[in-house]
């Protein structure tokens, strides 16, 4: 198992329990962050003053001053751009893009320029920013607001993605995305900043606080990129997922009773192969599940990946649960996410061979 | 047309039938070109407002053009910089070195010694001129076109052809196409394949710039053809709402590859008028006229280090050769352009203007030209002992997985040793030049 690999959910040093939601871990992570590097700036669409539209910089103009934390035009190209050459002059950018879904128009200067900067200027250049971005559905979202363009990124090479599944990591991902020299993208999956999910939508949300992955420590704490999380330990099957639906496939295991290894991945790009394959070949099965349409999707490289390496330990072939290949769709939401019924037909199919 | 129902075609019957327009350049190949149409006011003729004019009492600049040395040969009017005349030569010389060394490289190319160059003959001013203008710790974004700035930086001429040939002197390890330079020592940005890209960070340097109170300023280079672009309306809008300390050079060359300026625009309006739409103070200058570039550029550097915003500035010039090693310009345009363009030559400008106040002379220029040629020859030479493209002297392959991240994991790892198999594979008595050089 890996190092950070731990649970249960920590405490803090001095033993008071401080709970919050993902948000404001994430509100923690930026204060904290900036308190510390000077050159760390935060700029995005209503960022500023008005503290974000899911409130993940409230606070922050107020106490660093609009220099540090500013609005921006509506314009993610620019918004991108201008922190690539930001960080060319030396500083820490964290640019926000309102939603996932929203941040195609700044792709360019993601994948042609963040991404590449330091390969073809042989590290004269870098682009040490980090783009926090919410994503993900479950939300009634519809077709822009729901979106998880993961597999975009992660086919990009020069990029880290970054998908946090609880308050705690939220926190200790962030700032290592922030302190990381790459260019890193920061998917926050807003199914969840206010409570986990598991994947019963008719249920109210259960607030984070009830949870121990909740006890989010003051001050400085990191959680290393390309490390994976053991959510749960099982002997029966191994399962990838990754934001919201580590909860979803938590909740589904404990009702059927499946004892798996629930691996979050927490980091995309890149991934933490070696904590996958100590869990595939110990349980011999893997089910790979995330909200993003099948196609192409990184559930595709990681069905890959295991089979590569853990062919001989595979007592069933590799499955995947995932969003079907269509946009995402308003009022057919629960018909298209990846609930409880699809995961647990394939954890029965799985399990039966 | 295919949505309206066919039975309601009728209905549009009774209005006048629309057409598309589609630009046409006024000549091609074959064509005898009159450039009559060209409005080319007498030099001196406009006058220069103060650095910190607002951007809405400036609309007369964005759509003339401002120029200094007339047919006289002489400088006139108020954006004459008054230059001495060492300085004067100074910029003779890195526009002849400049010439020289495309002709060079060009060469080259045609001579299979690297796979690409761009010349950037006619624009020298473009950049040399205006890059004289601006301090050496200002951040420059340039395009692929603005060789000039390094050399009228100093950035080491063998560097410039290690980078073009991919050689094992190459700083860039082999890893980027020819011309596309990066040098952070002399504040250089590292040119990108992708359009206009550098414009808007040219703007988020100038605004880290401010953030942090320095005093350094950023400009940027972009072809008219390329302000077609998002990324340079994202440019001008940063530029304008943070009030960024930054010059937007726009090098209008008439043409990108072989479609004319009409397809950026031009025909509606001059490229510094989009300047105005956005609030940024727009100047329009004779590019090939290189006191006006250089005063123009110094106007807008004093502006921005005032804290007065960014300049967009039009650079009313002409590409003289192809777009690259790749095209060939008589397949879209008249030969003749070249010749009847009515701003003439940059170099050819100067050189008279320097001749014309009794500073130089046709013996002094045909020695310089001659060193030139000499010094770029005499530096191919010693950048060809590191290789030429494809003979094998470039950097180790292993390079080629290293800086895609601060540090190497685990796939790019994986990947690293196979390429390091396959090398064993094809040279099993051991690797040439002891695996150096693979």
């Amino acid at each position: 198992m890996s190092e950070t690999a731990t649970k249960p959910a920590p405490k803090t040093e001095e033993g008071t329990e401080r709970r919050l939601n993902m948000i404001e871990a994430i509100n923690d992570a930026l204060d904290v962050s900036m308190g510390r590097d000077e050159n760390i700036v935060i700029m995005g669409e209503d960022v500023g003053y008005f503290g974000g539209v899911f409130r993940c910089t409230a606070g922050l103009q107020q106490k660093y001053g609009k220099t540090r934390v500013f609005d921006t035009p509506i314009s993610e190209c620019g918004i991108i751009a201008a922190a690539v050459g930001m960080g060319a002059y030396g500083l820490r950018p964290v640019p926000e893009i309102q939603f996932a879904d929203y941040i195609y128009p700044g792709l360019d200067q993601l994948i042609s320029e963040a991404a590449r900067l330091r390969y073809r200027s042989a590290a004269e250049y870098t682009a040490p920013i980090t783009v926090r971005s919410p994503f993900g559905g479950g939300i009634f979202g519809g077709q822009t607001h729901s979106q998880s363009p993961e597999a975009i990124f992660a086919h990009v090479s020069g990029l880290k993605t970054v998908i946090p599944a609880t308050p705690y990591d939220a926190k200790g991902l962030l700032i290592s995305a922030i302190e990381d020299n790459d260019p890193v993208i920061f998917f926050e999956p807003k199914r969840i900043y206010n409570g986990p999910f598991s994947g019963y939508y008719d249920k109210p949300v259960e607030p984070w606080k009830r949870f121990d992955a909740s006890v989010v420590p003051e001050g400085h704490y990191k959680i290393p990129l390309g490390k994976a999380r053991y959510a749960t330990e099982g002997d029966e099957l191994t399962i990838l997922a990754y934001g919201t639906m580590v909860h979803v496939v938590e909740a589904v295991c404990r009702e059927k009773g499946v004892e798996a290894d629930i691996v979050d991945l927490r980091t995309i790009v890149p991934v933490d192969i070696e904590t996958i394959e100590e869990s595939v070949k110990k349980t011999g099965c893997c089910l790979i599940v995330h909200e993003a349409t099948r196609t192409a999707g990184f559930g595709a490289e990681l069905s890959a990946l295991v089979t590569e390496r853990c062919f001989y330990h595979l007592e069933a072939p590799v499955e995947r649960v995932t969003g079907f290949d269509t946009p995402y769709p308003h009022s057919l939401e629960w018909a298209y996410f990846p609930g409880p019924i699809r995961i647990g037909e394939a954890l029965d199919k799985i399990l039966s061979e | 047309m295919a949505d309206r129902p066919h039975d309601d075609a009728k209905l549009g019957d009774n209005r006048p039938k629309l057409s598309l327009h589609v630009p046409e350049p006024k000549f091609r190949p074959g064509d005898a070109v009159d450039f009559s149409h060209i409005q080319v006011p007498e030099a001196g003729a406009q006058p220069r407002p103060d650095e910190t004019t607002k951007p809405e009492d400036m609309l007369d600049f964005a759509h003339g053009l401002i120029r200094v040395l007339g047919e006289d040969n002489k400088a006139h009017g108020p954006w004459d910089p008054k230059l001495d005349p060492e300085t004067l030569r100074t910029m003779l010389g890195h526009m002849a070195m400049t010439r020289a060394f495309d002709e060079r490289m060009f060469r080259g190319q045609r001579q299979g010694k690297t796979s690409f160059y761009m010349k950037c003959t006619g624009e020298e001013a473009t950049s040399v001129s205006a890059s004289m203008a601006l301090a050496a710790d200002d951040m420059v974004f340039p395009s692929y076109r603005q060789q000039g700035i390094l050399i009228q930086r100093g950035y080491p001429m063998i560097e410039m052809i290690n980078q073009i040939y991919s050689n094992r002197g190459d700083k860039l390890k082999g890893r980027q196409l020819p011309i596309m330079y990066s040098s952070k020592e002399h504040s250089f940005f590292t040119i990108s394949g992708n359009l206009a890209t550098q414009t808007p960070q040219a703007v988020g340097w100038a605004m880290a710039s401010a953030i942090k109170g320095d005093s350094r300023i950023a400009a940027t280079w972009v072809g008219e053809g390329s302000t077609a672009e998002g990324d340079f309306h994202s440019a001008c809008l940063f530029a304008t709402v943070y009030n960024a300390p930054v010059i937007l050079n726009v090098v209008n060359n008439q043409w990108a590859i072989s479609s004319f300026s009409g397809f950026a625009g031009a025909e509606r309006a001059t490229f510094a008028a989009r300047g105005v739409g956005y609030g940024i103070a727009s100047l329009r200058v004779d590019g090939n006229d290189p006191l006006a570039c250089y005063e123009a550029e110094q106007w807008a550097a004093n502006r921005a280090r005032a804290n007065a915003g960014p300049t967009l500035i039009e650079f009313f010039s002409y590409r003289a050769e192809g777009h690259s090693t790749s095209d060939d310009p008589s397949g879209y345009r008249s030969a003749q352009e070249r010749d009847e363009w009515p701003l003439g030559d940059p170099v050819m400008r100067l050189k008279n203007h320097l001749i014309e106040i009794g500073e130089w002379d046709e013996e002094r220029q045909e020695k310089m030209d001659l060193e030139a040629a000499e010094y770029v020859k005499k530096t191919t030479k010693e950048a060809e002992e590191n290789g030429i493209l494809g003979h094998g002297l470039h950097h180790p392959f292993r390079t080629m997985f290293e800086d895609v991240f601060e540090e190497l994991p685990w796939h790019l790892k994986e990947q690293a040793q196979q390429a390091i198999h396959e090398r064993e594979t094809k040279f099993p008595e051991g690797l040439p030049n002891g695996g150096k050089g693979a």
